[in-house]
């Protein structure tokens, strides 16, 4: 255990330092911060000081290490754009991302096995096929396209919502979600504070109400994937020894399905959903720039286009970090579902 | 007692199996309707792309023939349409039937372009990882690992950012159609090369590279002869599948700002330039052209599922 | 009465081109405590007859008529559920290869438990308990810590000690045993054929040996079915068959056998391969590999094209053979005229 973990820290560091060079390469040669911060009507003289006290002129090394020693302390200069230190400008924004990353895993996890465990079972049931069949739409439609859909049908010029108005609850929920009908699909309301730079949206109805459109938006790539992937890998276990073998003994099928099946099933799924993750986190940006969700995506897109390249760097970094944990979470969860890795860092 | 091939029986003449194989290709093809009306509609959509100047009603990057004042006009089947204008026109007032036919040919071309780029690079170090191994493979398949743990949206979306920081957004917009090609095969080459790596790696441990082996041929011989044929079909699946994913890299990445600029529009961008007026009421502005992105790419992976349980080849899992 | 009877057994698989008879005309019984073998190349129909027993062959295949009985019921359409109680309880099997039907993310202990709790209203820790004793009477060492290992920390002839003490677990009538050495180490082929005739005995459970490995069958069985494309076509003690086969094709893999041929020659084999079940020859299906077509005088046996043979009783053999239907026809004149 301890040494799994050591050798999983020692990847993990390794990993970070090949982004570090990345992020300082980007940081060294591009984008004129002078400027972006003082614009053209600034003396030339006035701005090689600027250039020279922001250490913008020492050799490669030296800019190396001083950008090193500072991340390590999460320090990543200015933003260009906020004029605040970039750590807090992305702690201001990373709760909203992780909070639509979340609802968005919990959405796929509880739709994905349950639809994929039954088209494996029922290959053939017309319910199979039709999932089947939407997922491959699914699939075909990009995120940002079905955020568009998704606001046009249940926001934009539509008065109405999927909740009955003549049900007590239904107008309840119509009151709570917008005044003029529609869902909300701007932004992420008025979420509740925790502590610190954490809002969360999960705490009240109307927060939730908020998530709901970009969160399906941005499940909506990934479950067809996942619903594939279940079934597919499903189908072949079910095809194993070992299950005709289970059926020999005389268990009971529903035992068989889900607990000698699905724990062989769900092993690489655990290891393509770690991966998969990192795409959600990177689909943020199109989810987050439709629905103006104030979130990492949105900051880092518009960190792009206003060159704030001490901002672009502070989110590779810690979405880089982001990556690099869930990966070793991954692994870990992998380790203890799967009896055959011990977790000494390699297969027994 | 098991019945064996006998090691004296000849295998069969590769041209021979070829056809047989090519012969299965069309047999099911035939009986599968669904694969034959997305070739159809594929078929529909090159051609459109191809013959787009002739096609199109109009120029639509031909400032002289847009008409500002038939701006945001619906497609016909909505009250307050001009027949002039089919599917309607834009904010700009250009022809919405000869921007998507424009776009199209735009987006076809980044996404065959990425993909061929992909594939070439993906083949390449799929082949020396696979048949070379040591650090060779270990460093390609870690650097394959890092980019993919990251996504290759976010790889694209992060190097096309850098190349317009370095080329600047005007020159960005004059070369965007190279430029995507470049940013979207760097970002999705891993995909090739896993799938590659895997399919030589089954392939290596086959008499027939020992043979060659033995006869004394160069590597280079016995990866791109006797190796690669062997790993085609996997290739031939996955890149139908790239296609797909390589039109939708290059919509997000216009959809972004990214990509290409709304004077010379891919479907991406026509997408994203709509859907500043989706508020406004002028849904077809974005959804048209949206519906078509969509429809494309959804025969192409019909057709890439098709192909791929028909010629069922061992993919990369994972 | 036999503890199992199985008549005119007739399983199909459906396939796109249309049905393909695995098994046609399938009848033998069981006896209580009785060892039986049913020997045939691969894809003679063995093992599917095996898994058809307890109705458990893969789809496409299924069962298209005839009748198990075991016990007085009647298994065929019987329903999943009441099926159920007797697989594992009643009939239990051992499968062939031990490194691919332990399922790899249960412990050892789970899934004998889980067997026995299916069947039985015991709690675990009783449950455990029985579960321990039958790894120590198939001789697994330290079974306490066994129990809660997994598959992959034993070794293919631990597994498939593991695997016999499941099929023992509840004790059943029967057990189903289809090739269970055959993925194993030769050295530890004869241990576990030995602990499973050992068991079989001292519990008096009936076993249905599956193998094509005459030397087994002759130590092991008393009774044997000898199967060729889908239908027996030769069937009694196993004594009196491996010491005198009647049917050409059981000689042939008598003859087949290593230690029948001299030393330093080639062995013996039958000539050509099995027929493929949707492509039979017509007539006896054995015919176009069968060195007896022709009689002794050079006159074709024009039925072994024809007809199917039907089974004839030799002694206490019965085999499905043109040929030693006209012998044993030609026997019993001169037999009857020395009696005049």
């Amino acid at each position: 255990m301890i040494a799994f973990l050591i050798k999983r820290l020692f990847h993990a560091l390794l990993v970070m330092f090949v982004i570090s060079l990345i992020a300082f390469s980007i940081q060294d040669n591009l984008g004129d911060p002078i400027q972006q911060m003082v614009g053209q009507s600034v003396p030339e003289s006035e701005r090689e000081a600027l250039r020279e006290e922001l250490g913008l002129n020492d050799p490669f090394m030296v800019q190396y290490l001083r950008f090193a020693k500072n991340a390590a302390q999460l320090d990543f200069g200015y933003s260009y754009i906020f004029n605040e230190p970039t750590t807090e400008v992305v702690m201001r924004h990373l709760p909203a991302t992780l909070e639509l990353v979340a609802a968005t895993t919990l959405l796929i996890v509880l739709l994905s096995v349950p639809i994929g465990v039954y088209s494996a079972i029922k290959p053939r049931a017309w319910l199979s096929r039709f999932f089947m069949g939407a997922s491959i739409v699914g699939i075909s439609i990009p995120v940002f396209l079905t955020a568009i859909v998704l606001i046009q049908l249940f926001s934009i010029g539509v008065s109405w919502t999927p909740f009955p108005a003549d049900s007590g609850w239904g107008s309840w929920l119509n009151g709570v979600i917008s005044t003029e009908g529609g869902m909300p699909a701007y932004g992420r309301g008025d979420p509740v504070h925790v502590f610190g730079t954490w809002y969360t949206n999960f705490a009240s109805t109307e927060g939730l109400v908020y998530l709901v459109l970009p969160a399906i938006s941005l499940a909506s790539i990934m479950l067809p994937l996942f619903i594939r992937l279940i079934r597919a890998e499903m189908l072949e276990v079910l095809q194993s020894e070992y299950v005709k073998f289970a059926r020999a003994k005389g268990i009971s099928l529903r035992r068989i399905y889900f607990l000698h099946a699905l724990k062989n099933t769900m092993l690489p799924v655990i290891t393509v959903g770690g991966v998969q993750i990192g795409t959600l986190v990177a689909y943020t940006i199109l989810t987050e720039t439709v629905f103006q969700w104030p979130g990492m995506g949105l900051m880092f897109l518009n960190a792009i286009n206003r060159s704030d390249i001490p901002l672009i760097i502070t989110y590779l970094m810690i979405v880089g970090l982001i990556f690099v944990i869930t990966n070793t979470l991954v692994d870990l969860i992998y380790g203890m579902v799967n009896p055959t890795v011990k977790l000494t860092g390699k297969p027994a | 007692m098991t019945t064996e091939t006998s090691p004296l029986q000849a295998p069969p003449l590769p041209s021979r199996w070829e056809r047989l194989r090519d012969s299965y290709l069309l047999y099911s093809f035939k009986r599968d309707p669904i694969a034959q009306l997305s070739l159809l509609v594929f078929i529909v959509f090159v051609t459109g792309a191809v013959l787009a100047p002739w096609l199109a009603p109009m120029n639509p990057y031909d400032l002289a023939q847009i008409d500002i004042l038939a701006s945001e006009l619906p497609p016909f089947w909505i009250e307050g349409s001009d027949p002039a204008y089919m599917m309607g026109t834009d904010a700009q007032g250009r022809d919405l039937l000869s921007t998507i036919l424009y776009g199209a040919r735009v987006s076809l071309i980044i996404g065959f372009g990425a993909v061929a780029l992909q594939a070439l690079l993906g083949v390449v170090f799929g082949l020396m990882a696979g048949y070379l191994g040591g650090r060779i493979d270990a460093f390609l398949m870690r650097l394959a690992d890092i980019q993919l743990s990251f996504s290759t949206l976010m790889v694209a979306i992060v190097v096309g950012a850098l190349v317009k920081a370095i080329f600047g957004g005007a020159t960005f917009s004059s070369y965007a159609v190279p430029l995507l090609v470049l940013i979207i095969g760097l970002a999705e080459w891993p995909q090739y090369a896993r799938t590659v790596r895997a399919s030589v790696l089954a392939e290596k441990g086959k008499e027939y590279v020992d043979a060659a082996r033995t006869m004394g041929l160069p590597s280079r011989r016995i990866m791109f002869r006797h190796i690669l044929p062997n790993t085609l079909s996997p290739i031939f699946v996955i890149s139908t599948v790239q296609v797909a994913n390589a039109i939708i890299s290059e919509a997000a990445l216009s959809f972004l700002g990214l990509g290409m600029p709304e004077t010379h529009p891919s479907l991406g961008s026509l997408i994203k330039s709509g859907f500043d007026y989706i508020q406004s009421g002028s849904w077809w502005i974005t959804l048209i052209p949206g519906a078509v992105l969509v429809v494309l790419v959804l025969v192409i992976n019909l057709l890439g599922d098709w192909l791929r349980d028909v010629l069922n080849p061992r993919l990369y899992k994972g | 009465m036999s503890l199992l009877e199985v008549n005119q057994l007739d399983v199909r698989f459906a396939l796109r081109h249309g049905d393909v008879r695995a098994l046609r005309d399938v009848s033998f019984t069981l006896d209580r405590g009785e060892r039986l073998g049913i020997v045939g190349e691969s894809g003679a129909g063995k093992s599917v007859a095996a898994f058809s027993l307890l109705n458990l062959i893969a789809k496409p295949g299924y069962i298209a008529g005839g009748s198990i009985r075991f016990d007085g019921q009647e298994l065929i359409g019987m329903r999943d559920r009441t099926l159920r109680r007797v697989r594992g309880n009643r009939i239990s099997m051992i499968f062939q290869d031990p490194m691919m039907t332990l399922n790899p993310v249960l412990s050892i202990g789970e899934q004998m438990v889980e067997c026995l709790k299916a069947h039985r209203r015991i709690g675990r820790r009783e449950a455990r308990a029985i579960a321990l004793r039958k790894l120590e009477q198939v001789h697994i060492p330290s079974p306490e810590a066994r129990l809660d290992q997994y598959p992959h920390e034993l070794s293919g002839g631990m597994r498939q000690r593991v695997i016999i003490a499941i099929a023992l677990l509840l004790d059943p009538d029967i057990i189903i045993a289809d090739e269970p050495t055959t993925a194993l180490d030769v050295t530890i082929q004869a241990e576990i054929m030995d602990l499973l005739l050992e068991l079989c005995e001292k519990h008096n459970v009936g076993l249905i040996l599956i193998t094509h490995d005459l030397g087994v069958v002759s130590q092991v069985t008393q009774r044997m079915l000898v199967m060729y494309a889908g239908r027996v076509i030769e069937q009694g003690p196993t004594r009196e068959i491996i010491n005198d086969p009647q049917h050409p094709y059981t000689q042939g893999l008598m003859n087949a056998l290593p230690q029948m041929a001299t030393p330093g020659s080639r062995l013996n084999q039958i000539p050509g391969s099995m027929p493929s079940l949707d492509n039979l020859p017509s007539g006896c299906a054995f015919h176009p590999r069968c060195g007896f077509t022709r009689r002794p005088d050079g006159s074709e046996r024009t039925a072994c094209r024809t007809q199917v043979p039907e089974f004839v009783a030799s002694g206490n053999c019965q085999a499905a053979c043109h040929m030693v239907a006209e012998m044993l026809d030609q026997e019993r004149i001169p037999a009857q005229e020395t009696t005049r």
